[in-house]
């Protein structure tokens, strides 16, 4: 537990918790854009590189982006003035508060964590790849096939019926 | 408190709100959000139990959250996609008057 | 301590007279670092590393932005500013001292926020702007043993920290309320990410030679020279194709003309900054020069060699020379592109990206392949230059299909 690791996570988890209840779609999802860096640099700190420029990549360079597109598209951008929460919220929060204490309780009282104090390790760019292309080349390819039936089918999706195109151009 | 229980909490945190968010906002795009959060707390525990797991060279932890992310992007297109043909269907992209099955 | 000192004297005294010139600022910087406790080392490098980029770009940026206005006007037919010299004195430097009046312009006009603008995001915009364009310059090599830091996957940090530009224009043209900043924003968005695309597969190439995500390695294989010409990677046909396709893809990433469509004037007035003035607008037009300058120079690293020369018999001039001159020499390309070609309109942007560049880099992917397998054969050059001009052919037919162009006809006012 050094000071580095103590203030990424704070901002990571401060910026999670205002995603999660900002009442303008957009400043959550500027928030969510925190996190995900916060993230990267925690995984910086645990000696991953590779891990954490790829989730800044995709995330804040990606995922993010998308999700903003997606709140102006849909016109969530202005801030609501009804109720933000669903009806069932108490439950909700009551479970989630439920799990994090098994979990905390169980982190804290676990007898088969492996012992701390180890070396870091490497890990090369080279030897990511040379495992992506030896050991891991199946679910490599995989992953390729996934993400262009995830592409195509985004696209599909997304797309307007011809026959639907005149009406549903304006709400 | 070792190195390993504080990323195992931090997660078990990021989880939770991610969760709570997920599970009591009304918006579509929250929810899908809260998802991924909740995607995101798992590849911190992957990281940190491969950082100092007893195996470290084996770099599997690294490599199913390289596996994962690639995952989530495809998770994040297809979900906002759908969200936004629910937004063209019913002019709305709150969860809770989205009922009818029929478009 | 002194001894220290005295070792890095020594060391710098048996270097010839060229190593002399080209190691200069390393061996000032290890210097200052043999005068520093230990514990404080790796902050005082960092601290001066961050120091020289501050110092040394925004000074090419002032020069730069001085040296396009005279290039348009010279383009465009009239002078450009040519007043502007030393201050106080009839010392005229052809209106290179033009740059001073602008910053003090800038710097001192009055900061208007819009009323309806979410204020907290209007004023992170162009820091999270300038942030993300300033940590690109940390990987880039310089010159010899001149990189600041020198990641193990450079190259993907270069490209992660690019995205998070993306983020900051969404922000400005958000924040200000304004439905040119939106269209701006959207717009800067949907092109960024498209050429994102071209951008980093034709850098794959390079990386599929090498065999290494590292900067500094990338430099180090172009650093061989045959008959006194380099290696560079742009002198093969994959490369020649990956370096077109950068640079145009370069061009885009960084709002320039012909496309500049998020910050068409004749359009949307100004794109994501109209809201801008003072210094935020000036903090955003440096974060764009900026990051045009980092991205030229991830190009110089990948294609043209970095800072090495491009002849034998002039290894002479110290690296960071060539740096900066092949990157200014780029930016002087840029500013007669700006100067010639009209914007380009919202499909032919995307048709551009989508049908003609992202196909055209797979098929480089490909060629780049088919190179490194081939061996040290000359019929290698033969088969992939076939391949690529094919795929040139082919895919500019295409995407020209339903366009006939006509000889050109002129209708005049009457």
């Amino acid at each position: 537990m050094s000071l580095p690791f103590i203030l990424i996570a704070s901002v990571t988890l401060l910026a999670a918790a205002a995603a999660m209840s900002l009442r303008n779609l957009v400043h959550c999802a500027l928030a969510l854009t925190v996190t995900f860096a916060g993230l990267a640099a925690l995984y910086l700190n645990l000696d991953a590189q590779f891990a954490g420029f790829a989730q800044i990549l995709v995330y804040v360079g990606a995922v993010a982006i998308l999700i903003v597109f997606a709140i102006l598209l849909t016109r969530s951008g202005d801030t609501p003035n009804q109720a933000i929460l669903a009806p069932g919220w108490i439950y909700g929060i009551a479970i989630s508060a439920l799990v994090f204490t098994a979990l905390g309780w169980a982190v804290l009282n676990s007898s088969a964590l492996p012992k701390p104090a180890a070396p870091a390790p490497e890990a090369t760019v080279k030897n990511i790849g040379e495992w992506l292309m030896s050991k891991y080349v199946l679910p490599l390819e995989v992953i390729g096939l996934l993400l262009t039936a995830a592409m195509i089918g985004a696209v599909i999706i997304a797309l307007r019926e011809m026959k639907t195109k005149m009406e549903g151009d304006r709400p | 408190m070792s190195p390993l229980q504080g990323c195992l909490l931090v997660s078990a945190l990021l989880f939770a709100i991610g969760f709570a968010g997920a599970v009591s906002r009304r918006h579509a795009i929250l929810a899908l959000v809260g998802i991924e959060l909740m995607l995101n707390a798992a590849n911190l525990n992957f990281i940190a139990f491969w950082r100092y797991g007893a195996h470290p060279e084996a770099l599997t932890g690294v490599m199913v959250v390289i596996f994962s992310i690639a995952i989530a992007a495809a998770e994040a297109a297809v979900g906002l996609a759908l969200i936004i043909a629910i937004y063209r269907q019913y002019k709305t992209s709150n969860l809770d008057e989205v009922k009818d099955l029929k478009g | 301590m002194s001894d220290r000192i005295q070792q890095v004297i020594e060391a710098f005294k048996h270097l010839s007279l060229v190593d002399k010139l080209d190691q200069f600022f390393v061996v000032l910087k290890q210097l200052v670092l043999a005068g520093v406790p230990e514990g404080w080392q790796p902050l005082v490098s960092g601290l001066l590393s961050v120091a020289l980029v501050l110092g040394v770009f925004p000074g090419v940026f002032a020069l730069i932005t001085v040296i396009e206005r005279k290039g348009l006007g010279r383009i465009q037919n009239r002078y450009g500013p040519n007043r502007v010299g030393i201050p106080f004195t009839k010392i005229r430097l052809c209106g290179f001292g033009q740059f001073i009046p602008d910053g003090i312009k800038s710097l001192t006009k009055e900061d208007i926020v819009p009323y309806a603008a979410d204020h907290a995001v209007h004023f992170l915009a162009p820091i999270v702007m300038l942030i993300p364009v300033l940590l690109a310059y940390a990987v880039l090599p310089f010159g010899r043993n001149m990189t600041i830091a020198d990641y193990d996957a450079g190259l993907l940090f270069f490209f992660a920290v690019g995205g998070a530009v993306e983020v900051s224009v969404f922000m400005a043209g958000w924040s200000s309320h304004n439905k040119y900043s939106l269209l701006g924003a959207m717009r800067a968005i949907a092109q960024m990410v498209s050429y994102e695309i071209p951008l980093i597969l034709s850098a794959v190439t390079v990386v599929m030679i090498v065999g290494s995500l590292k900067l500094t390695d990338i430099v180090a294989h172009q650093s061989d020279y045959t008959c006194g010409i380099a290696h560079w990677y742009v002198f093969t046909p994959w490369g020649l194709a990956g370096c077109l396709l950068f640079f145009i893809a370069a061009l885009a990433e960084s709002n320039r003309c012909p496309f500049d469509l998020p910050e068409a004037e004749s359009e949307i007035i100004a794109g994501y900054f109209t809201e801008y003035s003072g210094f935020k607008f000036a903090l955003f037009f440096l974060g764009e020069y900026l990051g045009m300058f980092a991205i030229i120079g991830l190009g110089i690293t990948l294609f043209l060699g970095g800072w090495t020369s491009p002849v034998s018999f002039l290894t002479w001039i110290p690296s960071y020379v060539w740096f900066l001159a092949k990157l200014v020499a780029i930016v002087f390309v840029f500013i007669w592109i700006r100067g010639t070609l009209p914007r380009l309109r919202m499909d032919q942007l995307m048709n551009l990206a989508w049908k003609f560049m992202l196909p055209l880099a797979l098929i480089n992917i490909l060629v780049a392949g088919v190179w490194h397998f081939m061996g040290h054969d000359w019929q290698r050059w033969l088969v992939c230059g076939a391949i690529i001009s094919g795929a040139y052919i082919g895919l500019g037919r295409g995407l020209m299909q339903n366009q006939k162009l006509g000889k050109r006809t002129y209708r005049f006012a009457e």
